[in-house]
């Protein structure tokens, strides 16, 4: 068997982008400079691989998660440039594309345990946040659109929940810190401030630490040790039968 | 030319029925069903119960076992590695502890060995992709913990072994349920933005399958809320990470230990001989093998190496003949097809609809029920066939906005208003069109409490493992199962190196599993494991030329 045999064989019989598309008719696109003809409604991901291009960087969770596959384009004759993520954004006609492998921004070291949720925290471990000039490049590249300038001036300030609130959505791909002229690493900006504010600031569950103390004091290991005795009918009895929370309130949820 | 935006005319047609019914279909909900009509429909509609999407396994420990085809078929490959390659008498890495994998399972195992007292410099990471690119960073709905007053442990094992079927390993799911609170409370430390009732306790809902309101949440993004802390701890303890650099197989020594692995530089094609005391396995699931020829949600590294790698060195394997398939996978538009939209929308109150707008399940039956019957109703010809042929039923989100309140779903379900949002389609206001897809490796490497194969020197954590769920999987214990067995891993690996003394590096097993497929008669057409799914055009490959 050839190696092209082999990888024939291998290919997944999953829906096919060439059969999915035919009647969607194509888009030319120029990766990295190189015109290719492909089916119309693929995402750029998808796109590629259509091309020919087989991922190793720049390809993740497929889903807008993580970040890998943010994408650099400029649609022919247009003056912006566009951010987004490889995996979600569908091609269009004369985008001429790029995709980031990588992005060189050092994160600071810390012991979370160490820090306290104080109003200089954050600028003491990232100084570089008070250079912000609020041009709101960082917003404008977010593929997420989170409103990023806006959480790095809650930095600033000191106001670490509403910083860690508006970044929440962050995938950490890092085009912002690529697009800033002040060198700022929002995305490592953000993360100490949800670490500091789930740490240190969000009230703590009462319940938790309860339940704790009787896991601790082996509260329910007899009880489970009888489940684990059980025979298939007598434990598939009691499954049967319990009550379902969400069926006995109507509604499957908590105030 | 301009791409898809909303839904074509015939869609919103049979949206008008979903809209005029809402008010009655939200106040006559449709029951759970009884334990015979679940098996019923399972052996009627689920892959796993179908002709022909399975086979006997003809070589190795588990021989004459039943198994997806996927697997048998890498199973009966040829082991990537030819060991003549590979010199053995140049370490490049000589460690204590070995983690294969980067994503939750791996990074909390290296966390929790690193507290149980093994120095950073003695541990390694190695990922095939980045640190962090894992199905882990990508589960949405939450994660199960009975620490409710309402709730307890004995009542989230119940839902566990039932869930799957009653086979389950019973000191597993004993392991899961009794774990999960002191995860919750570790994950607090760690600073993880949980979401909560304004006076701190958790915000809880309930998931398919579960008798209790139990799953922890952080929006639609707990997965990656997760595993953005666990990372960030690593990196602030400097815990060495290989990137790129997947293990093609595992290395033993001439006491038959497991012993380290040869990784694979993805970017220079070199290999790198890794020695270490001890190995874990957190390679996790297998959705990229398009299991039934499936879509899968899972994220592009989810080939099942690990399986392979451990099935080469004699450990064995559990309930790989099953799937789990999610029943809400996006099934318009196009480009979304098998990514997944959350279980926490289904928590949040909506209810699946057929093309008549009728409801026809109880929207929270276990993954494997609740998808068998959305696939019944397409079936017998009451979904939504999309203009690519692809079919679905309606989950009509906007109920949502009408039990919790208007902005409900954008706050608690982010991304996937944003991910519809892209497409022309508001949730808020429209249903959803969805169809099962590819989710979960249920089984796996077997494993014990102390999270130890068969194999000595080799310990497996998360969806890698085998025996936690059995054969069905309920949501919110994935998260759970590799923050749990993560830090078992850790924990037990750490205090076996203490004693372990490796030998002489050896390849050897696969010479041995070479002549083992010549005897069962295999003439292996692929290598295993493949590392990479492989989703190029069939133009390209057929043309490509192997000159360079």
């Amino acid at each position: 068997m050839t190696k092209k045999e082999q990888v024939l064989l291998e290919k997944p019989d999953v829906k096919k982008a060439e059969d999915v598309e035919k009647k969607a008719g194509t888009v030319e696109v120029f990766i990295m400079g190189k015109s290719y003809k492909v089916p119309a409604g693929l995402t750029i991901m998808k796109a590629l691989e259509y091309a020919g291009y087989r991922y190793i960087r720049g390809c993740g969770c497929r889903a807008g998660f993580c970040g890998a596959c943010s994408t650099i384009y400029r649609i022919e004759d247009e003056q912006k440039l566009g951010f987004d993520l490889a995996c979600q954004k569908v091609v269009e006609d004369k985008m001429y594309l790029v995709q980031l492998p990588f992005v060189p921004a050092a994160k600071a070291e810390y012991d979370i345990e160490k820090l306290k949720p104080t109003e200089s925290i954050i600028l003491e471990i990232y100084p570089e946040i008070a250079r912000c000039v609020s041009c709101n490049t960082c917003t404008k590249s977010c593929p997420q659109d989170i409103e990023v300038m806006k959480y790095i001036q809650r930095a600033v300030r000191g106001d670490i929940a509403k910083s860690a609130e508006i970044s929440f959505d962050c995938i950490q791909c890092g085009l912002c810190a690529m697009r800033c002229p002040a060198d700022i690493k929002h995305y490592h900006v953000s993360q100490l401030a949800r670490r500091l504010r789930g740490k240190y600031m969000d009230t703590r569950s009462k319940n938790l630490s309860k339940r704790l103390k009787e896991i601790e004091s082996r509260k329910y290991d007899t009880e489970i040790e009888k489940l684990m005795k059980m025979d298939k009918k007598e434990i598939t009895e009691l499954y049967k039968n319990r009550k379902i929370e969400a069926e006995e309130e109507g509604k499957r949820v908590v105030k | 030319m301009k791409v898809t935006s909303g839904y074509p005319d015939y869609m919103l047609k049979s949206i008008k029925l979903v809209e005029e019914k809402r008010e009655k279909n939200m106040s006559k909900p449709v029951k759970p069903m009884s334990m015979k009509a679940r098996e019923e429909i399972l052996s009627m509609y689920h892959p796993d119960y179908m002709k022909g999407t399975k086979r006997e396994l003809k070589v190795g420990i588990d021989k004459g076992m039943l198994l997806y085809n996927g697997i048998v078929d890498l199973l009966e490959a040829k082991p990537v590695l030819d060991p003549k390659d590979v010199d053995l008498s140049k370490i490049d890495y000589d460690v204590d502890l070995l983690f294969i994998g980067g994503g939750g399972a791996g990074t909390v195992a290296a966390l929790f060995a690193h507290e149980s007292g093994v120095p950073k410099d003695k541990i390694l990471i190695v990922t095939k992709l980045r640190h962090g690119d894992a199905n882990s960073m990508m589960a949405q709905g939450g994660i199960q913990a009975a620490d409710r007053p309402e709730d307890s442990p004995t009542l989230h094992y119940l839902d566990i072994y039932g869930g799957g079927h009653f086979t389950n390993k019973p000191e597993l799911a004993r392991a899961l349920a009794l774990d999960a609170p002191g995860i919750i409370n570790w994950h607090e430390e760690l600073g993880v933005m949980y979401d909560r009732q304004d006076d701190g306790e958790f915000q809880e809902l309930s998931g398919g399958g579960t008798s209790r309101n139990r799953m922890h949440s952080a929006k639609d993004y707990t997965g990656m809320e997760l595993m953005r802390n666990i990372r960030d701890n690593a990196r602030n303890l400097e815990i060495p990470v290989l990137e790129f650099c997947p293990v093609a197989e595992l290395l033993m020594d001439d006491k038959g230990q497991v012993a380290g692995g040869v990784a694979f530089n993805l970017e220079t094609f070199e290999y790198y001989v890794i020695r270490a005391k001890a190995t874990i396995l957190a390679t996790g699931g297998s959705g990229r093998l398009h299991l039934a020829n499936y879509p899968t949600t899972n994220h592009y590294g989810a080939t099942g190496d690990g399986l392979i790698m451990a099935y080469h060195v004699g450990a064995n394997l559990l309930d790989l003949d099953t799937i789990q398939i999610h029943p809400t996978g996006d099934a318009y538009p196009e480009p979304l097809v098998g990514i997944l939209s959350t279980e926490k929308i289904r928590g949040l109150g909506a209810i699946p609809l057929n093309k008549n707008g009728d409801p026809f399940v109880f929207p929270l039956e276990p993954r494997d029920v609740e998808s068998a019957m959305f696939i019944q109703e397409c079936k017998q010809g009451r979904g939504i066939v999309t203009p690519t042929g692809m079919p679905g039923v309606w989950l009509d989100t906007p109920m949502i906005e009408i039990l919790h309140g208007e902005g409900t779903i954008e706050t608690k379900l982010a991304g996937e208003v944003r991910k519809f949002k892209r497409f022309g389609i508001d949730m808020t206001k429209h249903p959803i069109l969805v169809y099962p897809t590819l989710h979960y490796q249920n089984g796996g490497v077997e494993i014990n409490e102390k999270t130890e194969t068969r194999v000595p020197g080799l310990f497996a954590a998360g969806e890698v493992s085998g025996g936690v769920h059995g054969k069905n999987r309920l949501m919110g214990n994935s998260l759970l199962d590799f923050n749990v067995f993560g830090r078992r891993s850790g924990i037990y690996a750490a205090k076996y190196v203490k004693k372990a003394k490796i030998g002489k590096l050896t390849l050897k097993h696969l010479d041995k599993y070479n002549q083992m497929l010549e005897q069962a008669n295999i003439k292996p057409a692929k290598a295993a494991p493949i590392i990479l799914p492989e989703y190029r055009g069939e133009m390209t490959i057929s043309r490509a030329l192997d000159i360079f």
